[in-house]
């Protein structure tokens, strides 16, 4: 019972931890409330590291439904966003606060 | 000005949909009001703070500080509403028996409330947040600042309108249902806001098993609908789940009867003839 418990604590604590080295580092910027590249690709399958540079003086919401992603950035800041592992495909992506201008997609492939 | 408006309306929604369930479910509980009106206050408040520290809570734990913050925020609102379900299993009968005897309802409606209160208060921080930091950069961007701040602003009366609605909507209920009504409502809600937070972390890096994606109805109807977001708040509805939000899912709404049932079979504390 008690190896039991204590390998399960000792899996509780690995799952727990942060994932260690992305598969790569992708950056997108967002510059008078548009993002570039405003089309970003990436290996499927994988787990990917974005940094989105908010390069504007005003708070943004990086927000995608495909990718369950909802990240609130302030002004000139940046973040990371953890996506994937992604099965091949197009993922869109906007800016909540500026969806008009503010959009891209993430392709997986 | 109308995109204004829909972005704020969208979050105020979310937050009002919890805020009517809650007003649902105490409904002839006295002072609830002052008690539902404490969560939103001390929410703006917290939304306010938050929005303010939005940077810091950002870039901490390794960049991963927003989606832990995110994941506790509900974490703690889905602890709030077991302890209510379990509560109201316990006492909910001699509550309904007790509703004329104004003395013990005050003592005992209490106790809850704080629960509830709670609960509406992370909500409100949850999405107020956002509407703070978004009509922050109105005013911070200046350009046509007035009219998107008028969008705003009947965002929020719309949210708060929709609230009324909801709340309308559930006092149509008959009275003896409405105890199994709104346990149902807020077990479900519980599960959602669980499987929402068990994505944050997720995002934040951890716990990153089980991420392959279910099912998805997006054709059947779309998380981006306002269908969708309703279902979304209400019951969780995701149209691509993936296996561990369908685990922690299912597993809230297990605790939540698991614990409902304990709750209900406790013998209540018996005066002792020594």
């Amino acid at each position: 019972m008690r190896t039991l418990l204590t390998l399960t604590a000792v899996a509780l604590a690995l799952s727990f931890a942060p994932a260690g080295a992305m598969a790569a580092n992708y950056t997108l910027t967002l510059k008078n409330h548009r993002f570039t590249p405003s089309e970003i690709k990436v290996p499927a399958n994988k787990r990917v590291k974005l940094t989105v540079v908010n390069e504007d003086a005003t708070p943004e919401e990086f927000d995608s439904d495909a990718l369950r992603v909802e990240k609130v950035l302030a002004g000139k800041s940046k973040g990371t966003v953890r996506i994937g592992p992604l099965k091949a495909g197009r993922y869109p992506f906007v800016g909540e606060y500026h969806e008009d201008t503010a959009k891209g997609v993430v392709v997986a492939e | 000005m109308l995109g204004a408006l829909i972005i704020v309306f969208r979050e105020v929604l979310e937050a009002g949909l919890i805020v009517g369930i809650v007003m649902a479910a105490t409904r002839g509980v006295p002072h609830r009001g002052r008690w539902i009106v404490f969560g939103i206050i001390g929410g703006i408040v917290g939304a306010t703070v938050v929005a303010v520290f939005a940077g810091a809570i950002s870039e901490a734990f390794q960049g991963s500080g927003q989606e832990l913050f995110n994941a506790a925020v509900l974490a703690v609102a889905v602890v709030m509403l077991m302890w209510h379900n379990a509560w109201m299993a316990r006492h909910g009968r001699e509550i309904a028996a007790e509703m004329r005897d104004i003395g013990a309802a005050v003592s005992e409606g209490a106790r809850p409330l704080t629960a509830l209160a709670i609960v509406v208060g992370l909500a409100v921080l949850r999405e107020g947040s956002e509407v703070v930091l978004f009509l922050y950069g109105i005013f911070a961007s200046g350009t046509s600042g007035m009219s998107l701040l008028v969008g705003g602003l009947l965002g929020v009366a719309a949210g708060a309108a929709f609230t009324l609605l909801t709340y309308g909507g559930l006092l149509a209920i008959p009275t003896r249902y409405i105890f199994s009504v709104t346990t149902w409502l807020i077990a479900l809600l519980a599960a959602g806001l669980a499987a929402q937070s068990v994505q944050f972390l997720n995002n934040g890096g951890y716990f990153l098993v089980l991420g392959s994606t279910v099912w998805n109805t997006s054709w059947l109807l779309s998380d981006g609908s306002i269908l969708g977001r309703l279902l979304h708040t209400l019951i969780g509805y995701t149209d691509r789940p993936t296996a561990l939000q369908l685990v922690v899912y299912l597993g809230t709404l297990l605790a939540m009867y698991v614990l409902m049932r304990i709750a209900r079979y406790q013998p209540q504390r018996q005066e002792v003839a020594v």
